[in-house]
């Protein structure tokens, strides 16, 4: 690919989505482009990428874009964020937010909604004590295609064993072919839309936990910092952040700090939330 | 390092696993079906038994049923690995005492994952 071909393609994808591409990806445009540029008619990715500077079509810029998202998950991912969830956020939550009732739980990255889900699914083994709270998970992601899928809820026999235990299966899940479906009860838990997080977070409103995880890696350190600092904004001071294992606060924002001793778990550093979780 | 008895009456599966486990610390030993497995667990009881449903001789589930009706042993864990993936045979598996399913084809993913969940990682 030509050196200006890359720059091109890699300061469309910055601005876009935040994607920070190093030219040692080259074989990742290729990979994950050439397909598209097929489906569209194109016979090379050179072809594209000349149509892309000709037109600025948006919606092939969006194709683009969301083509090079890398959207793995699954159910229960690296356990420690929902065992924390499950025996200090809740705890707390049930505390602080015990009149009001009410809580509110951002997937910031929901990819194909393993997320989300595994966070619905925790409630829901104590729906007792949550059914009368109004509860609202929203997961959000900005490829339009994986949230298809989340709102489907459906997985292949591969995707419902990477991390969710055979009871929850059983419980949870109805096998409709080779596939597997969640329940209607967990899919109307999580709500699903697009939205990209170098936009605006106003219209989020003010929420309780967010899980932000296995994205902010992509983004360079001005990105990160950004979109951190607008999250400690919507978040509750008694909130908490969750971060995939490969993504930290320290030595990008102030805004936030580590859970001593919890990993991927962070609060606002002005906050008080540990005590209330146990963890202080 | 935890033992773990791969029952299988596939070779080629036997060998597979047996290499996804070696690589995640495990020791192995092997079992061509149920009996022979019941065998292996009255000379060295495993922690762990990865177990196979359709053998001849005797069966995945017949030889749960046999090993959790043992009392005064020291119980292993057991996760099925077999072909048979839809929802009554799951039930029945785990109905009769196993701890963990896996539908093949698998890989080493899954029994990480798998593993992970009922504490042996
Ligand atoms: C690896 S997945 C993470 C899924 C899940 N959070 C997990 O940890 O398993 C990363 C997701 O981030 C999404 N993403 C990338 N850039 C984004 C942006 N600017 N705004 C919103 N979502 C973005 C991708 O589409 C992808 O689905």
């Amino acid at each position: 690919m030509k050196t200006e071909d890359f720059e091109f393609l890699a300061s469309m994808l910055k601005e876009r989505s935040g994607l920070m591409l190093t030219p040692d990806k080259v074989y990742l445009l290729e990979s994950r482009l050439t397909p598209l540029a097929r489906k569209r008619g194109l016979d090379t990715l050179d072809a594209l990428v000349q149509k892309l500077r000709m037109t600025r079509e948006d919606g092939l810029i969006r194709d683009v874009t969301e083509a090079m998202t890398t959207n793995e998950s699954f159910f229960f991912r690296d356990n420690t964020p929902f065992d924390l969830f499950k025996n200090h956020v809740l705890p707390a939550m049930e505390k602080n937010r015990g009149t009001q009732k009410r809580l509110r739980i951002w997937c910031a990255a929901a990819s194909t909604g393993q997320e989300p889900y595994s966070l619905a699914i925790l409630l829901r083994e104590n729906w007792i004590k949550w059914q009368n709270w109004n509860i609202e998970i929203v997961g959000t992601d900005i490829c339009t295609q994986v949230l298809e899928k989340a709102k489907a809820g459906t997985y292949s026999q591969f995707e419902v064993q990477r991390g969710l235990p055979i009871q929850m299966l059983i419980k949870y899940f109805k096998q409709e072919g080779d596939m597997w479906r969640l329940s209607d009860d967990i899919r109307k838990m999580v709500t699903f839309r697009p939205f990209n997080l170098l936009s605006n977070f106003i219209g989020m409103g003010t929420v309780d936990v967010i899980y932000c995880r296995n994205v902010l890696i992509y983004f360079d350190q001005q990105t990160k910092k950004d979109v951190l600092e607008r999250m400690r904004k919507c978040l509750a001071s008694d909130g908490t952040l969750f971060l995939g294992a490969a993504e930290t606060v320290l030595g990008i924002t102030d805004s936030f700090r580590p859970v001593r001793g919890q990993r991927g778990m962070y609060v606002p550093s002005d906050g008080t939330a540990e005590k209330a979780m146990g963890l202080g | 390092m935890k033992l773990c008895l791969v029952v299988d009456d596939s070779k080629v599966i036997r060998k597979v696993a047996r290499r996804i486990l070696e690589e995640l610390n495990f020791e192995i030993e092997e079992a061509v079906d149920g009996q022979d497995a019941l065998d292996a667990c009255d000379r060295n009881m495993p922690d762990v038994v990865l177990l196979d449903w359709n053998m001849p001789v005797m069966d995945g589930l017949e030889f749960l049923k046999a090993i959790r009706s043992r009392e005064g042993v020291e119980q292993p864990i057991i996760v099925f690995c077999t072909t048979e993936n839809d929802m009554a045979h799951i039930r029945t598996a785990i109905e009769a005492g196993a701890n963990e399913y896996i539908m093949k084809p698998f890989d080493r993913e899954i029994i990480e994952a798998k593993f992970t969940q009922v504490g042996l990682m």
